[in-house]
């Protein structure tokens, strides 16, 4: 038997990027916020000091900052024909592990995303008709405008002190920004980081071209920086350990660096580390929230009552705590019908890597959003109608690292081992070079989340089932992103390059991004989407699911700076709508 | 759902293995840092084999020789220490699945659903070992793999990797796949684990290791980094007496 602890006003399942600012903001507003996160407790000096972090093996290759899959995974197969099997090790996707989330071991690549993509639907159906679309593709507009989520985009990019140049501000053109973006009402906190010289290049070639190569947007910082909240960050020194990794020199934006050192220091607030909450609790009406059940890690259950539950952990197991806690109608792809799994998205990624006699790269001067970009060919930012796809991405020189284990590539029909493999070794790692697109993923009646018949978690619970593959769309586009990213690398003078466009199936062993998104989607419609435009679930009016989870697919950039922009959003709505008159913000 | 007893003891005891902190605690007030609190990486020592038998290292130090070869440059996987590097990790949490989703039904799958092997990494060699000894002693006249000549090993390696050699109850490929994979992350993992011995893998790539900060030549295009490289626990000059 549980036992149950005072009542609080909010309690948040999951202390990453979306629960830190969420609590931050209800704490200021002056609600008891108790927030409970599975993983341990991080910081900077204890974790990931710079005379350790730069640790390849330790976290890159054995995966010590993120979720062990012994504690919970989930199932995977490409179709619903096929057996789901578990995934015993992580592969195309990291779930991250602990406070912070994944902001401890993200690349920082902030994009927003653009003002067609909130309205994809209306969008795409508007410009080329309805019969355009591949008839399961089930892409729906957000609910929510580019033009409203502006000012939350500019409170997230503040917190973190981005490091960029504006393309678009007030509706005027900035030289050097990207020429795409929709309106901000100003400009990125920080100037753009310095560029090395792989995405200098880029930038020359892709000019040549006419396109307009600007800087990636960064949260690794170009210069000291000081948030909002009194948080202060450093400059990134270009250390080449990112992504994967968390950082040493307060110069990644993370909750480490930009809110939690506030946080804590309020008195109505408080985090429970290493406890893993099991369930969402109804009341009888199955109408309300009453709190939430969790495990600390000697084994005892606990209740934490609660007003109001804001289910804030990563993308994939909100979905599975909502099914497991049996919040909202599971969908069912047979039928096309309920709420609960569907929608699920990816991200579709290629490269291309090039091969150089003349030059000297330095690729372990990076970091993990320093580069060249152009957004020529991302959403609807250039002309499906001939093309045969809809959907896009950026195209970028973003020189991440150069860690030796993984990094290092060798030419097609290299040797995988003996002398003839350790020459080309010796002869590319400095000379090489790999430019990669970023591109959407929308979803389809047959991409979805429910939970496994066979596999369990140690506490007896079912696992999530992923059921997944890429569609001819996303392939097509694929194709089309790595030809033109051929075209500009290609400028850049390479002896030899070799194209790498996505191809299917869908491999779960192979590491693409994190960037799984959907299964309970914010929209209009509560037949047809879990949560509406603010967050907040349809059915349960006291429960709010943030991250990446709310986006009906995924557009053809990072996640984390819409993850954010929405977090800021339904904090904004709570406070000052659903605090004043407790209840469903939209009428269904 | 009710959560039974059993369970929670399983769970528990998972949570105490996983995780290398006190546990469930409540953070309030003030950022809850103490000094020296942290995880350094633990330095392989040198000497004996941790998880190897005197023959099953013998056997390795060959195969990660062959992997990677010496050449008048550089040293090869044995003089590198890549043997060190995988008795030392085999021994370890990787060698046993530590962390990794274990249970059971284990069924094939595609490529695409990864690996489903109930085998650990220090399991996998152990029988691939004995395998590869009981082949070569069959096939070059009660010869072991580390006694042919380098020739002949190449071509027990190419036929571990693309076939037709296959062992009884594991798989010669995925061995072959597991060995190569570890014998790259000996070379060019931080000297810390027992590869990488003098730093050999990266001086001849010329990654410059665990630096920290290259403010002062993110614009310096196209010129070489003229820095040797530094491991975690610096290098060896600077601790040898």
């Amino acid at each position: 038997m549980a036992r149950k602890l005072p009542a609080t006003d909010v309690v948040i399942i999951g202390l990453g990027w979306t629960g830190s600012i969420l609590a931050h903001e209800l704490t200021g507003a002056g609600l008891n916020v108790v927030a409970i996160e599975r993983g341990p407790w991080r910081d900077t000096a204890t974790d990931f000091p710079t005379t350790y972090a730069q640790d390849e093996l330790r976290y890159h290759i054995r995966h010590d900052l993120f979720l062990r899959p012994a504690q919970q995974t989930l199932t995977f197969r490409n179709n619903a024909n096929q057996t789901a099997l578990p995934i015993r090790t992580w592969g195309s996707f990291m779930p991250p592990n602990g406070v912070g989330g994944g902001g401890v071991h993200w690349n920082a690549e902030t994009w927003r995303f653009l003002p067609s993509d909130f309205q994809l639907k209306t969008h795409l159906t508007r410009r080329y008709g309805q019969k355009f679309l591949p008839q399961d593709m089930t892409i729906q507009d957000w609910g929510v405008t580019y033009d409203e989520l502006e000012p939350y985009y500019d409170k997230f990019e503040y917190l973190c002190g981005t490091s960029g140049k504006a393309g678009n501000i007030k509706g005027e053109k900035q030289p050097g920004g990207n020429p795409f973006e929709g309106a901000r009402a100003r400009d990125y906190p920080t100037p753009p980081q310095k560029q090395p010289y792989g995405p200098t290049l880029f930038a020359d070639a892709a000019k040549e071209l006419g396109y307009n190569p600007f800087p990636q947007p960064s949260g690794n910082l170009s210069q000291a920086y000081t948030n909002p909240f009194g948080v202060r960050l450093g400059p990134c020194t270009f250390c080449g350990f990112c992504e994967w990794f968390g950082c040493g020199n307060y110069s990644k934006a993370s909750p480490q660096t930009t809110i939690l050192p506030a946080l804590v220091r309020r008195p109505n607030f408080k985090a429970r580390t290493e406890c893993e909450v099991t369930r969402i609790n109804l009341d009888k009406s199955g109408k309300r929230t009453t709190g939430v059940t969790y495990v600390d890690s000697s084994g005892e259950e606990w209740e934490q009552p609660a007003e109001i539950v804001l289910l804030c952990a990563f993308q994939l197991f909100n979905v599975h705590l909502l099914l497991l806690s049996g919040i909202g109608k599971p969908y069912d792809p047979s039928r096309g019908e309920g709420v609960i799994g569907r929608n699920y998205s990816y991200q579709v990624t290629s490269s291309v890597n090039a091969f150089f006699d003349d030059k000297n790269f330095n690729p372990f001067v990076a970091s993990g959003a320093i580069g060249m970009c152009v957004d020529e060919f991302n959403g609807d930012n250039f002309d499906h109608a001939e093309l045969g796809f809809v959907g896009g991405g950026y195209l970028g020189a973003v020189q991440t690292n150069g860690r030796p284990i993984l990094g290092t590539i060798t030419p097609k029909g290299t040797p995988k081992w003996g002398a003839a493999w350790k020459e080309a070794v010796t002869k590319n790692y400095l000379s090489s070079y790999t430019a990669s697109t970023h591109g959407s993923c929308y979803s389809y009646r047959d991409a979805y989340l429910d939970l496994d018949p066979t596999y369990t978690d140690p506490l007896g619970r079912k696992l999530m089932r992923l059921t997944f593959d890429f569609h001819q769309n996303e392939l097509k586009m694929s194709e089309f992103l790595t030809d033109r990213l051929g075209d500009i690398v290609q400028k850049m003078g390479p002896r030899q390059l070799e194209k790498n466009p996505r191809k299917g199936p869908y491999d779960v062993s192979v590491y693409q991004t994190t960037h799984t998104c959907g299964g309970a989607i914010m929209g209009t419609d509560p037949k047809i989407s879990a949560l509406n435009r603010y967050l907040q679930h349809w059915d349960v009016p006291n429960l709010f699911v943030t991250g990446a989870t709310a986006f009906p697919q995924n557009a053809g950039y990072n996640p984390t700076g819409t993850v954010g922009a929405l977090a800021f959003w339904a904090a904004d709505a709570i406070i000052n709508q659903y605090l004043k008159a407790p209840g469903p913000l939209v009428k269904s | 759902m009710l959560i039974r007893r059993r369970d929670l003891l399983t769970s528990t005891a998972l949570y105490l293995v996983l995780s290398a902190s006190a546990g469930a605690r409540i953070v309030s007030g003030a950022l809850p840092w103490k000094p020296d609190a942290g995880s350094p990486p633990v330095p392989a020592q040198p000497g004996s084999w941790q998880f190897f038998t005197p023959e099953e290292g013998t056997a390795v130090e060959a195969i990660v020789d062959r992997l990677i070869p010496p050449d008048p440059q550089t040293p090869g996987g044995k003089d590198a220490g890549c043997a060190l590097f995988i008795d030392r990790q085999l021994a370890g949490p990787y060698g046993s699945s530590r962390g990794l989703y274990m249970r059971p039904p284990f069924m094939d799958g595609t490529p695409q659903q990864g690996k489903q092997s109930p085998l650990t990494p220090a399991a996998r060699y152990r029988q691939a070992l004995a395998a590869l000894d009981k082949y070569c002693r069959a096939a070059y006249v009660g010869k072991s793999f580390a006694e042919l000549a380098d020739g002949q090993k190449d071509k027990v390696l190419t036929e571990l990797e693309k076939g037709p050699i296959t062992f009884e109850g594991s798989s010669a490929t995925a061995f072959f796949e597991l060995v190569l994979t570890n014998t790259r992350e000996g070379f060019f993992a931080d000297p810390v684990y027992g590869g990488n011995r003098d730093m050999v893998g990266w001086k001849m790539i010329g990654f410059p290791g665990a630096r920290y900060d290259y403010r002062d030549w993110i614009e310096r295009h196209n010129e070489r980094y003229p820095l040797p490289p530094v491991g975690i626990a610096g290098r060896p000059e600077w601790t040898s007496r």
